[in-house]
């Protein structure tokens, strides 16, 4: 079996007496799309923060592509990517500008020709020349894709990349996600609010709560291990604080697997 | 350290200045302002004062030029960090593979243009104002302008670390740090002018000796090596003190998680 692309192992991260991530371990096989899921608080931000090495892990270890995140940081990245809701592309630069200050740090090959495969990709080809920050909320997103989509990376780190999108929008953003898993083989860490997105994009999910993994598995496994109907309806038993009947605070990696 | 990131970081910052060019009004309209209070305060003190005050009072429109340069080495530096938080793509540029080599030397650069063009643009009005050229320092103008661009950039990485310390309500302190400075470094008169005890503070900083020689230089024709030599040593040793405060900052800013702070702001 191959090696999984991502490997988090023990993960505690304290913040001075707060403790957002407790022990967590679980890991991204090649190809994946894996969802992580969590009311505000659980706890995936910071994950997701220690796996791009913003944020340093009070203990544990993270393993990208078989290689240790503390020591060889530079490296890795080079070969992921990242796209998050919570942050913009300089909103004074046009979007042609903004893709190639970032094409030049990944060190982008004919970096024009992938500037316009990632614009055609998610349909804003057109909007080249635009100020980024005259962009509207999905067409920003898109070009934080586009960014994110410029290296081809065997790594692609999500944060909630539909959050405030119309539908339509949204589900083009799905789209786009699964299309590069197959295409491209990337493997994906995906982490939404949006049970819809879940469910259609993330092949398992690694369920959070209050810093600790509650659930890991298909969709389907966790429902039945917590004899919910649906994700949406576990995901507010477990942010209203419900008892959780099944594989509570297991926290290890691949529990219902 | 990679070329072609550092050249991204560069682009970034110039592709501000051609997208908005009210940028450049900053980079002109400050030191301009300077120039000419500075520079019409020494033609009233020269004609009304007559022989009763020395010539070297024409060097506060030195003085003017080459705080200037440390001053926009300084903001080159600091002011980088602060786009990045402004446009909330601070994450993006923290989560690439940019070392802390690349991020610094990119300012560095930025911090030179920005210099480059301030500084030349007043020399060149100070000579057509008032007929003071600075290029009378000849050769002697280059380690006495490298020095200057080199301590700016200390205090521009200083800054930077002090704000990603104490976070976003820190941020004046990318205007203030120079002007911490400003008072005991003899910008605009002799080191001998000042108090014992700040004399001795005085002799600490580089660019006082860049000005203590500027002037000497200008009044004798002479270059003063002492100062130079002075000023070249102590600027080794705070750049590499800078760059490990930088380090060390970044450092703690991942334990702590102070970057996302920016974000969340």
């Amino acid at each position: 079996m191959a090696s999984p692309v991502l490997e988090a192992t023990d993960l505690v991260k304290d913040f001075g007496a707060v403790r957002p991530v407790d022990n967590i371990s679980f890991e991204l096989r090649r190809g994946e799309i894996l969802g992580l899921l969590g009311a505000n608080g659980a706890g995936k931000t910071t994950a997701i923060n220690m796996i791009l090495g913003i944020v340093t892990p009070t203990s544990g270890t993270i393993r990208v592509f078989g290689k240790d995140l503390a020591r060889e940081r530079i490296a890795i990245l080079r070969r992921m990517n990242f796209c998050s809701t919570y942050t913009q592309l300089p909103g004074n630069l046009r979007v042609w500008q903004n893709l190639t200050v970032f094409g030049k740090i990944y060190r982008v090959p004919n970096l024009k020709r992938r500037i316009d495969e990632v614009l055609d990709l998610l349909e804003i080809r057109h909007l080249k020349d635009r100020v980024s920050g005259h962009l509207s909320a999905g067409e920003s997103t898109r070009l934080n894709l586009c960014k994110a989509l410029l290296n081809k990376p065997e790594l692609l780190l999500l944060d909630e990349p539909t959050a405030s999108l119309d539908p339509d929008i949204a589900d083009k953003v799905r789209t786009v996600t699964k299309r590069i898993r197959e295409e491209d083989g990337t493997s994906i860490l995906y982490t939404s609010h949006n049970m819809r997105d879940v469910e259609e994009v993330c092949d398992r999910v690694v369920f959070m709560h209050k810093g600790r993994i509650l659930f890991t598995g298909t969709a389907a496994e966790i429902l039945s291990h917590s004899n919910e109907q649906s994700l949406e309806s576990l995901f507010i038993r477990v942010a209203r604080g419900g008892e959780i009947e099944s594989g509570e605070g297991k926290g290890e990696p691949d529990a219902t697997t | 350290m990679t070329f072609s990131t550092i050249q991204a970081l560069v682009l970034r910052n110039l592709y501000l200045y051609t997208r908005t060019p009210v940028r450049l009004v900053e980079l002109v309209f400050w030191p301009l302002v300077d120039l000419l209070v500075w520079g019409y305060l020494t033609v009233f003190l020269q004609k009304h004062t007559g022989d009763s005050f020395p010539y070297q009072i024409t060097f506060l429109i030195g003085a003017v030029i080459l705080w200037d340069i440390l001053f926009r080495a300084q903001q080159g530096v600091a002011l980088y960090f602060l786009e990045d938080v402004w446009s909330r793509n601070l994450l993006n540029v923290f989560s690439a593979p940019v070392t802390n080599a690349d991020y610094l030397v990119s300012t560095y650069v930025i911090g030179f243009l920005r210099a480059a063009v301030t500084s030349l643009l007043l020399a060149v009005l100070a000579i057509v104002l008032y007929s003071f050229n600075l290029f009378e320092l000849n050769w002697s103008l280059l380690p006495f302008v490298f020095n200057l661009l080199v301590f700016g950039w200390s205090l521009g990485m200083i800054s930077t670390a002090l704000i990603v310390r104490w976070g976003p309500a820190a941020e004046t302190l990318a205007w203030a740090v120079p002007f911490f400075i400003q008072p005991f470094a003899a910008v605009y008169y002799p080191v001998a002018s000042l108090p014992p005890a700040i004399q001795w503070i005085s002799q600490w900083i580089p660019c006082s000796h860049i000005f203590e020689g500027m002037r000497d230089g200008l009044k004798d024709g002479v270059v003063s090596w002492n100062d130079l030599a002075m000023a070249t040593g102590l600027n080794a040793v705070y750049l590499a003190l800078a760059g490990w405060l930088f380090v060390r900052v970044m450092r703690t800013a991942r334990e702590k998680g102070l970057l996302t702070k920016f974000v969340a702001q």
